[in-house]
């Protein structure tokens, strides 16, 4: 049986919003979530983590810095964060290696960057987070959770919206 | 004399050195040096905690053979507990640990970037600090005030991405390879680094600290049209992504010489110091050396050997910290975050 899942778009006109954003989320997590963030290059994935780890209280955004290289950032706050970029990875199987499912078995919350790669990893209840660049400066964010928790992160989250 | 044992582990290399009084290198052995893949018969995971594992006894061995050294001749030993992952830097912590019980001799607990920091003045003839020294990596872009070896104090960093991350990710918007900054450096030669106009972005006239994430959507829009993101590559000549690679080299560069050089300014030092894999980059070691030059300050690179991860700057850095009397205990534990 597949889990519910609720999908929801949002547009940011600036950089500054996109973080605002991710703040909202921030502010409003559950521990264990495991957030798949999905997106080109200069998208502005890591722009909301570093929302995320803003809203979520006790870290200086400018110590929310890409994981590309260190691959596992750790961010104290409300709930422990881990920042995870799988751009260098070649597969699930190299995430595994770097311990991921001892991460998402914590109480912590865990945000992946380049998702899409490691498919096979993601748990099946997760919220996922598209970002496409609509033009220079505008991003569509289509957010799509699954499984109970994950839903009403991402529906107190909706709530949240100015 | 004193003599360290120098262990690494922090990202993909395993390492492990043997040092003389934080000067004298008697060995250096990064893993991707010695053929492992053919002495274990099998692929082994770059990227993994377990590759550290099973590189980490005969990297060991094989600097301890270098060195020609025996346990008795080994005075502490040095270990990177700090930043990195936490799964591989565990890998050495506990090696560390092991030999440091074992053989009855202190432990030293080092902080990978600071060690970075230090590295240009391993081969000196007279210690170079005060300093500023810049760290430039994969991972890292951080400016440092070096006091002395154990003390050094944090004036900026990069608030996104690392110079060496926007030099591997232009490289793949160009359709180079991996790793993008030697590729970024060769399609640059006899290019025009006028070619295009990319920003600088320096976050306020006084701030010491990065963000290269802007420059990479820059070159992302440049190459494929205003807010897309892919597509364009191919309608480009050869020349023209030689240019780009230039101009997009040049204006990092840029940055990085001009926010050392504020620092020096509000430091009062005269002195830099560069280190971290992407201080292999040549135009960066003749933008920074031209750039001291014509203050009169005086510059120095770290070694090629000791850009990028290795076990020597950290046994280097650990006979300072053991000078100093900073004994780290057997309960060391490995950290995600720098000091």
């Amino acid at each position: 049986m597949t889990s519910p899942t609720q999908t929801v778009q949002m547009e940011t006109k600036s950089p500054q919003e996109t973080l605002e954003l991710g703040k909202r989320l921030g502010q409003r997590l559950v521990g264990g979530l495991v957030v798949a963030l999905v997106g080109d290059l200069g998208a502005g994935k890591t722009q909301f983590v570093k929302g995320i780890a803003c809203g979520n209280g006790a870290t200086d955004p400018k110590q929310v810095t890409s994981p590309t290289f260190t691959l596992i950032n750790e961010y104290a706050g409300e709930r422990k964060l881990f920042h995870i970029d799988t751009y260098r990875l070649r597969g699930s199987a190299e995430l595994f290696a770097l311990g991921f499912d001892e991460l998402i078995a914590e109480d912590a919350v865990v945000a992946v960057e380049w998702a899409d790669r490691v498919q096979e990893a993601i748990p099946e209840e997760h919220l996922r987070i598209e970002v496409e660049a609509i033009d220079a400066n505008i991003r569509r964010l289509t957010f799509s959770a699954t499984g109970s928790s994950p839903i009403a992160c991402l529906k107190s989250f909706i709530q949240a919206q100015p | 004399m004193t003599t360290l044992l120098g262990i690494e582990t922090s990202c993909d290399e395993t390492s492990a050195a043997v040092v003389d009084n934080g000067t004298m290198v008697r060995s250096n052995v990064v893993s991707s040096q010695i053929d492992l893949h053919k002495k274990y018969g099998g692929v082994v995971p770059e990227i993994a905690s377990r590759a550290h594992i099973e590189k980490i006894d005969s990297t060991i061995e094989e600097a301890m053979s270098i060195a020609n050294c025996s346990r008795n001749d080994i005075d502490a030993i040095a270990v990177t507990n700090r930043p990195g992952l936490v799964g591989a830097l565990l890998i050495g912590v506990t090696a560390a640990k092991t030999l440091s019980w074992a053989w009855d001799k202190p432990l030293v607990a080092v902080d990978h970037i600071r060690a970075h920091a230090y590295s240009a003045a391993i081969d000196l003839p007279s210690p170079p600090w005060p300093a500023v020294g810049l760290i430039v990596s994969g991972g890292h872009t951080s400016l440092f005030r070096i006091n002395t070896p154990t003390s050094i104090d944090l004036l900026g960093a990069t608030t996104d991405d690392a110079a060496g991350e926007a030099f591997d990710k232009v490289a793949s918007i160009l359709g180079l390879a991996y790793p993008g900054g030697p590729e970024i450096e060769r399609a640059s030669r006899d290019a025009n680094p006028k070619a295009c106009d990319f920003p600088r972005t320096m976050l306020g006239r006084d701030s010491l600290d990065f963000s290269f994430s802007g420059i990479k959507t820059s070159v992302l829009y440049h190459v494929n049209g205003h807010g897309k993101t892919r597509g364009g590559l191919a309608k480009l000549s050869q020349s023209e992504v030689n240019d780009i690679a230039a101009s997009f080299q040049k204006a990092v560069i840029d940055v990085l010489v001009k926010k050392t050089m504020l620092a020096v300014a509000q430091t009062g030092l005269s002195t830099v110091v560069l280190g971290g894999g992407v201080a292999a980059n040549s135009s960066l070691r003749n933008a920074l050396e031209t750039a001291c030059n014509e203050r009169e300050w005086r510059f120095h690179a770290a070694r090629m050997a000791y850009c990028t991860d290795n076990g020597a700057m950290i046994a280097a850095l650990g006979f300072h910290n053991l000078q100093g009397g900073k004994i780290a205990r057997l309960d060391l534990d490995a950290s995600a975050n720098a000091s």
